[in-house]
Formats: C-alpha cells, sequence, structure tokens
C-alpha cells in the first residue's frame, strides 16, 4: 500500500539547505508585496489560508492523518477572539490567545476521540465531530448563528501598531504567518517529527520500538489543530467578522484542497496550494456555482493525475526537498 | 403520544434511509477499500432521477423506482470503470478525496440549474392517505418505505451472506487475486458491487422525494450523518450496519420529542460515547 507521500526524499543537510534557500525567497517576495500595489486584503486572506492548510499539513504529510474537519479549529478560534474583541474589548494581542487557547483546547477534547481510530475512520470521525460542532455554533447564542459576529474592531497590537492601517496590518499577518510557519518547519525537523514520519511509514514498527504511538498523533493533532486556530485568529483581523461558513465542512474540504494542490507532505506545498485556490474564488466569484463544479474538477484531476501537486513535481523534477 | 409515535415514525424512516445508504457504503467499502463521499450525491441524483422521469416522460412513480436506481447505477459504474478503478493499490485516502471532487461537481451542476430550493413529488395515489391505527394515524406513504427499506435491507443481506454470488464477493474482499484465480472475472464484480451500493442509495433517493422534497443538496449533510452511523456501526458487518441506521433513527426520533434541541447532534454525540467505550465501533472489527 502506497503511502499518501510515496517519494518524500530522506532530509539531509543539503535537503535542510533548500528549504532554507526556498524559505528565504518566499519570505523576500512576501516582504515587498505592500510596494508592488497587489491587493493587500487578498494577500492577507491567502496568507491566514496558507498558514491553515500548512497545519493541516502537518497532519496528513507527516502524521498520515487525513483530517476533513479543520474548519472547527479556523471556526473556533474566529468566534472566540471576534467575541474578545467586540464583546470583551480585549486587546488585539489578548484576542488571539482567547482564539488560539480556544483551538488548542479544542484540539485536546477531540483529538481523545479522534485518535482511537486511523485511516478513513480517522476523516469520518473528524468530519462529523466538526458537523456536531457547526450545530452547536448554530444554536449557541454567542455566535449570532446565520448573521455571525461582524464589525469586530481591530485596534492597536501592543497598544503600538494600528491595525486599521492596511500596510501596518498586512505586516503583521505577515509575521505570525512566518511564526506559525517556522514552528511547522521546526517541528517536521525535530526528534517528534521524525518519530511522526515512521508512524506515518509503519505504525506496528513504531510500536514494537516502544514508541507510544497515540501520544505522538495526540500531540501532532494538537499542534495542528492550535496552529490553524492562530490562522483562524488572524483572520478575524483582515476579514472583520466571524462565520458559520468558517465552520462548515465545505470550508474543510477546502482546506484539504489548497494542500493537495500545493503538494501533501511538501514544506512549501500547502503555500502555494492556499494563494492558487484563494486566487481562483476571487477571479471566478462571479460563476457562483460552478466554482463548486471547478473546485471538484480539480479534486478528480489531482487525485488521478497530479498526486504530488505543484510543489511536490517541481522537487521531483530537480530531485530537491522543498 | 401522538406527537411522539409521529416522532418514532419519522425516526424509523430516517432510520431506513441511514440503514440504506450504510449498506451501501459497507459494501463498497468491502469491495473497493473506498468510502465513497458521493453517496449522498448520488441519493440525490436518485430523487431527481424520478423527478425528471415523471415531469419529462410522465412515468410515474412505481416504474421509477426500478428506472431510477439502475439508472444512476450505471452512471455509478461508469465512475468506477473511468475513475476508481485507477486507485487501487494507493492509499484510501485517495478514494475519499475523488469522491469528495464528485459531489462537489456533481451538487454543483445541480445547484446551478435548480437553485437551493426544494421541487415536490406527488405522492402516487395508492399510498395516498392514511388508516388509524388507534393509538396513531399512519400515514401509508410512510408506512410504506419503513415496510420496502427493510426488505430491501434484508434482500442486500440475503445476497451476501447467502447466496453463491455473495460468497464469491465476500472472498474477493478478503483475497482478490486468489479469487481471480479460480477464474472469477474480480474487477468486474468491483464494478457490480459499485454499481448496486449506488443504486441502493438512489432507491433511498426516489423513497425520499415525496416527503423531503426534491432538492441538490438533500443528501449533502445526511451523508455527514451516515458516516457517524458507519463508525457507530462499524463497516464489518451488513446486518450491523441495518440495526445500526434503524436504531439511530429511532434515537434521532427520541430525541426530537424529548429535547428537540439535540436532535441535530444526537448521533454525533453518541458517536463520540461510542468511540469512548468501544472504538472498533458495535459490531466491526478493529482496524
Amino acid at each position: 500500500m502506497a503511502a499518501i507521500t510515496d517519494d518524500s526524499i530522506p532530509v539531509t543537510p543539503s535537503a535542510i539547505r533548500d528549504e532554507l534557500i526556498a524559505f528565504g525567497i518566499m519570505t523576500a517576495l512576501l516582504a515587498i508585496v505592500p510596494l508592488t500595489g497587489i491587493y493587500p486584503f487578498f494577500v492577507m486572506q491567502a496568507l491566514c489560508f496558507a498558514l491553515l492548510a500548512c497545519a493541516f499539513n502537518l497532519l496528513i504529510g507527516y502524521g498520515g492523518l487525513l483530517s476533513f474537519g479543520h474548519a472547527m479549529f479556523l471556526g473556533t478560534a474566529g468566534y472566540f477572539t471576534a467575541h474578545a474583541l467586540k464583546v470583551w474589548g480585549f486587546t488585539p494581542e489578548l484576542g488571539i490567545l482567547v482564539g488560539t487557547a480556544g483551538a488548542a483546547g479544542l484540539g485536546v477534547i477531540t483529538g481523545v476521540v479522534a485518535i482511537r481510530r486511523q485511516g478513513i475512520y480517522f476523516a469520518m470521525i473528524t468530519l462529523a465531530l466538526s458537523q456536531l460542532l457547526y450545530f452547536i455554533y448554530l444554536q449557541a447564542p454567542f455566535t449570532h448563528g446565520e448573521d455571525g459576529i461582524q464589525g469586530i474592531p481591530q485596534g492597536y497590537l501592543f497598544g503600538v501598531f494600528n491595525l486599521a492601517n492596511s500596510t501596518v496590518l498586512y505586516y503583521v499577518i505577515l509575521a505570525g504567518f512566518l511564526f506559525g510557519f517556522l514552528l511547522i518547519f521546526r517541528t517536521i525537523n525535530s526528534p517528534f517529527g521524525e518519530v511522526l514520519k515512521s508512524i506515518r511509514e509503519n505504525e506496528q514498527r513504531a510500536i514494537s520500538l516502544g514508541y507510544k504511538t497515540d501520544h505522538y498523533k495526540l500531540l501532532a493533532y494538537i499542534l495542528s489543530g492550535t496552529l490553524a486556530g492562530f490562522a483562524g485568529s488572524l483572520k478575524v483581523f483582515v476579514a472583520q467578522n466571524a462565520s458559520l461558513t468558517d465552520v462548515h465542512w465545505t470550508m474543510s474540504g477546502e482546506i484539504v484542497l489548497m494542500t493537495l494542490v500545493g503538494g501533501l507532505g511538501t514544506v512549501f506545498g500547502p503555500v502555494v496550494g492556499a494563494f492558487v485556490i484563494i486566487a481562483m474564488q476571487q477571479y471566478l466569484a462571479g460563476f457562483g456555482q460552478w466554482v463548486t463544479v471547478i473546485q471538484g474538477v480539480i479534486f478528480v484531476v489531482c487525485v488521478l493525475t497530479f498526486r504530488r501537486g505543484v510543489i511536490g513535481e517541481i522537487a521531483h523534477y530537480f530531485r530537491r526537498s522543498l | 403520544m401522538q406527537a411522539l409515535y409521529a416522532q418514532l415514525l419519522v425516526g424509523l424512516i430516517n432510520g431506513s434511509f441511514y440503514a440504506l445508504l450504510s449498506l451501501g457504503l459497507a459494501v463498497i467499502f468491502g469491495m473497493l477499500n473506498i468510502i465513497n463521499f458521493a453517496h449522498g450525491a448520488l441519493y440525490m441524483m436518485g430523487a431527481f432521477c424520478a423527478y425528471f422521469l415523471l415531469n419529462i416522460a410522465g412515468i410515474g412513480y412505481w416504474p421509477a423506482l426500478i428506472i431510477a436506481p439502475i439508472a444512476v447505477g450505471i452512471f455509478g459504474m461508469i465512475l468506477e470503470r473511468t475513475m476508481l478503478q485507477w486507485l487501487s493499490g494507493l492509499d484510501h485516502l485517495y478514494g475519499l478525496l475523488l469522491t469528495f471532487g464528485l459531489a462537489l461537481i456533481i451538487q454543483g451542476i445541480f445547484q446551478n440549474y435548480f437553485g437551493s430550493s426544494g421541487l415536490p413529488y406527488a405522492i402516487p395515489d395508492e399510498l395516498k392517505g392514511g388508516m388509524n391505527l388507534g393509538f396513531m394515524f399512519l400515514p401509508i406513504y410512510r408506512g410504506w418505505v419503513v415496510v420496502f427499506s427493510l426488505i430491501v435491507c434484508l434482500l442486500t443481506w440475503y445476497l451476501i451472506e447467502r447466496t453463491r454470488l455473495g460468497a464469491n464477493l465476500r472472498a474477493a474482499t478478503e483475497n482478490p487475486t486468489l479469487v481471480r484465480a479460480f477464474g472469477i472475472n474480480v474487477p468486474r464484480m468491483i464494478t457490480l458491487t459499485y454499481g448496486l451500493g449506488v443504486g441502493l442509495a438512489a432507491l433511498a433517493g426516489v423513497l425520499s422525494a415525496p416527503i423531503n422534497q426534491v432538492r441538490p443538496l438533500m443528501g449533502a449533510d445526511l451523508i455527514i450523518v451516515v458516516f457517524a452511523v458507519v463508525v457507530i456501526g462499524g463497516m464489518g458487518s451488513i446486518m450491523g450496519s441495518i440495526i445500526t441506521g434503524f436504531a439511530l433513527g429511532v434515537i434521532e426520533g427520541l430525541t426530537k420529542y424529548f429535547y428537540p434541541e439535540a436532535s441535530n447532534t444526537v448521533v454525533f454525540v453518541l458517536m463520540v460515547l461510542v468511540l469512548l467505550v468501544k472504538p472498533s465501533g458495535l459490531t466491526g472489527r478493529a482496524t
């Protein structure tokens, strides 16, 4: 049975060097965006989704666990942050903390349940859990149901940075994205990440080597959920609302799609995938439901002919690790 | 008391759909090792097929009950031949992703042409009206759906567990290479199995058309509940799927009566409880 990332290249000093060079290029490109006249709202939104997809990829690409409910972290953190900012009048940094902590707590609770099964069942369980949460948020008074929480104040981060200024907000979001990205990068290349990969390749063998695989999987799940929540908290400042669409299963599907397009189990794939999908949604917004159909077609084409994704294909062609 | 019985009946009807759909999922998973995410979309296609037959060709409910499952089943077999068969040997998760994409395509196309509102489909004349059972009023059509679904479920169980064809099928699930060595055409059997599972979903769609109306997204949320049903029941046993499906429908109906706020979530909460107590599901083998 071929694993979901069948030709991963072993981590060597040169692989790390390639990845660091690519990271430098990505950071430089993203840093000059406000000077180019590209609509910053679009890039900020894409950055939030890129971090979300990277967090998702940590679980599927390195742990072999396909979560079909990652929207629950996005939505939960979004609601918590929005509520803290608007109703409790928290400062932005505390708001982000509340949202991320909420997602972490959700990760602990749902993780204990979900990691009891593997493979296909894990996907179905996470999907069902996120649907459970969707119905809870639909009925809970603080989310304002179908309307969502709107008109969220952006405020001053650390009392200094005016987040209502779009350039300042852009660099804050970029800093948050890079922080999350580097954390994931560090995790992948740590001893913890190596154990995670060994569980993906052969869980029985990892168990027989004495690893408590359930602990590793749970920790990876919580870390992934927390970072996905962090992305959801950041997104509140960009979109200035928190709504049910962020908890719906279609959103979970989009997260999967972004990662699949970019390349499952690649370091930079989810970032590229997020930009591709968000750009596609922007340009095709006028086509209504056809966007759903096109997303479906991309799913089918990717699975049938393009399983490595954009970055995976490039990395495979140049025999590099990206 | 009337309201309780009415909710119990609604629960039994939903249970019929859960049973028919989870049965199809289990049969397909057994042969193809794929969780068919498009199952909800194909259920919806069954209902639309009945709707088209009536409104375009003037073909009524009874023929539709046979034609729609066959038509959608053939459509499913085409999907299997052209796409799903290329996934054998790959990780299970790719099957889920591919069929999720198919579900998006099918639902998106129908939404484009029919919006999100429901289209009415009349109850056939023979099943109109109701009868008074003394303790409750039973609409005949609803009683028919429960009884007919149960019969179809039991026939499917008989086909798989008690016939020669079913024995071959179960053998091919265990060891396809060996069964091929005996001269049995396993790829054709896989295609037919997929068609059977899809046909059951389409049949459930036709049955639900007069009750729930015909909507492009009628299967989208249902399939997630059915996933939870499958996790609770486990996919190891055909009879297990049938019983779990009906039982969960009834529990959902009771919840609607006693604590309506939780009726949307009760199946998911039960899934969590079952996972905490018996992770392999009520009838399933450990995976």
